[in-house]
């Protein structure tokens, strides 16, 4: 596998007392995902590229899974453990459906996900999710989190390789002044379902300049009271 | 059935050849109030007779989905079907996982028989007291199964279970060459209809009755009653089938089955002595 040949161009570790595996169960197939929520919407989106090394496995492979009627997942990271992730949060769906005759808000989902990642903490998920959809009240919900669970709902979030020329683009945009300033803000920003569909696709454009790992197309799904919607864009193939 | 010295274990043969407890619970299931289940080329419907037990309380749930392409009718200990019910979703759930696919029906009623023989061969445990119609689709079509508490299972065009089931059973053996060819509608009247025997005085309404279907493209669904009162209303046209029905008579005291296609059960007699041939010996 190319990821034991490859130079290692990862950060710079810190100083061990072990050896050097020589084999890692764990793989970054990079992208990126975004997820920005609305008053009453909730887009997610996430580029196809599925990458290992400094070679791309194809073009064209979906990052997102829809979980219950409302919520949708986005993750980047280890495909592997994603898709096993996203069947066991299936599974655990049905069990729910079953118990309690309906489909889980996406709070609880968001709860779930995070409990299900936490109980990996000593072999996490190699997943960084990005959990959007809509709460109870019909409003845009957004939850991100990190390897072994820690999560947070927030108005709008980017995980994966493109993250951090994302974020601070959806910071400029989307953050509210300070929160001293009153009235408080809701999680959720003031942008149209247009407009945050049109930022998702020029934040995309951005990241597939300069992070190698982003490119070939961008799936976007928006939820809204009507149901779910997808649309693809084109992105940049080098 | 009479007591005798050979029924107080499930793991006591009887000299001649039987398990009484078995059958004991097997009459357990003949208490509970009917289940019907019937099946065409494309869909699968469950009927089921709702008795509450005083009027102030809700009518017991004996329609479960056990997945999207599964569900039951259970008569008897419903307390038992419910555990069971909760091991079928969970064996479906666990088969969707690690196969991708959709637990063929076949293989899920084997495994429910072989959990239920268990317990007939324990002696610190009982059979389970309820009779499952297990309805399901797969590749190879629509299947109605029914589930014993011996462990036997057999497959059925249409079957009927529980108190006052021979009458249903009498219907259904009169229509059920032509319930392959028909459509949803037509098998869930046919369904109906054959509720309605079971519940000979009463008056059939969504509150003494549920209705399930699934279908090949349709999930398993339970009708919420709303719709099972609007198939009811149009029952009404089909006035004059049943009075023809009420005019040749239904003994439904007479419990001696006439087999379906492909299982030729045989019924037990009430009041039978040790000679007589029971479903066990099949």
């Amino acid at each position: 596998m190319s990821m034991v040949f490859a130079p290692c161009l990862t950060e710079t570790a810190a100083p061990t007392t072990h050896a050097e595996p020589a084999w890692s169960p764990y793989d970054n197939n990079g992208g990126t995902c975004v997820a920005i929520a609305g008053e009453d919407y909730c887009v997610i989106a996430a580029d196809t590229r599925m990458s290992t090394g400094f070679s791309i496995l194809t073009r064209n492979y979906s990052k997102i899974h829809q979980i219950t009627e409302k919520s949708v997942l986005a993750s980047s990271g280890f495909q592997a453990d994603i898709r096993a992730l996203q069947k066991n949060l299936d599974a655990r769906h049905q069990i729910y459906q079953h118990q309690h005759n309906k489909q889980m808000s996406c709070p609880a989902m968001a709860q779930l996900l995070s409990n299900t990642l936490y109980y990996k903490r000593f072999f996490p998920y190699y997943a960084f999710n990005v959990l959007g959809g809509l709460d109870n009240e019909g409003r845009g919900c957004v939850y991100s989190y990190d390897a072994v669970g820690s999560y947070e709902r927030s108005g709008y979030s980017s995980q994966g390789t493109g993250m951090q020329l994302i974020m601070p683009v959806l910071d400029n945009q989307l953050k509210s002044a300070s929160p001293l300033v009153l009235p408080l803000q809701k999680s959720t920003t003031p942008l149209s379902e247009f407009e945050a569909v049109d930022l998702v696709k020029d934040t995309f454009a951005s990241a597939a300049e300069r992070d190698i790992y982003t490119g070939d197309a961008v799936e976007i799904v928006i939820i809204n009271r009507e149901g779910v919607r997808r649309e693809l864009m084109d992105l940049k193939r080098d | 059935m009479f007591r005798n010295q050979y029924d107080t274990d499930v793991t006591t043969w009887s000299p001649a050849g039987r398990l009484h407890q078995v059958e004991y619970a097997m009459e357990a299931v003949k208490q509970g109030s009917a289940a019907i289940g019937l099946r065409s080329k494309t869909y699968v419907v469950l009927a089921t007779v709702n008795k509450a037990s005083s009027e102030l309380s809700a009518h017991q749930k004996k329609l479960f989905k056990i997945d999207n392409h599964i569900g039951i009718a259970m008569a008897g200990l419903t307390a038992d079907g419910r555990v069971l019910s909760r091991y079928m979703r969970s064996e479906c759930i666990n088969h969707h996982f690690v196969f991708e696919s959709p637990l063929p029906v076949g293989r899920l009623v084997v495994q429910v028989a072989d959990k239920a023989q268990v317990c007939t061969q324990r002696s610190w445990k009982r059979p389970y007291g309820v009779g499952l119609l297990v309805a399901g689709l797969d590749e190879a079509g629509p299947h109605l199964y029914y589930n014993c508490p011996s462990g036997n299972y057999a497959e059925y065009h249409a079957f009927a279970i529980g108190s006052r089931s021979q009458a249903a059973k009498t219907y259904l053996e009169r229509k059920f060459e032509t319930f392959m060819e028909c459509t949803k509608e037509e098998l869930i009247r046919h369904a109906l209809f054959a509720v309605k025997e079971s519940l000979q005085e009463e008056e059939l309404s969504s509150g003494n009755c549920g209705v399930a279907v699934v279908g090949i493209d349709e999930p398993f669904v339970v009708l919420d009653p709303k719709t099972l009162q609007a198939y009811i209303e149009a029952l009404d046209s089909g006035k004059d089938e049943m009075q023809t029905m009420e005019e040749t008579g239904t003994d439904d005291r007479q419990s001696s089955q006439v087999p379906q296609e492909g299982t030729g059960s045989r019924g037990i007699s009430v009041g039978a002595n040790e000679d007589t041939p029971t479903d066990m010996e099949t």
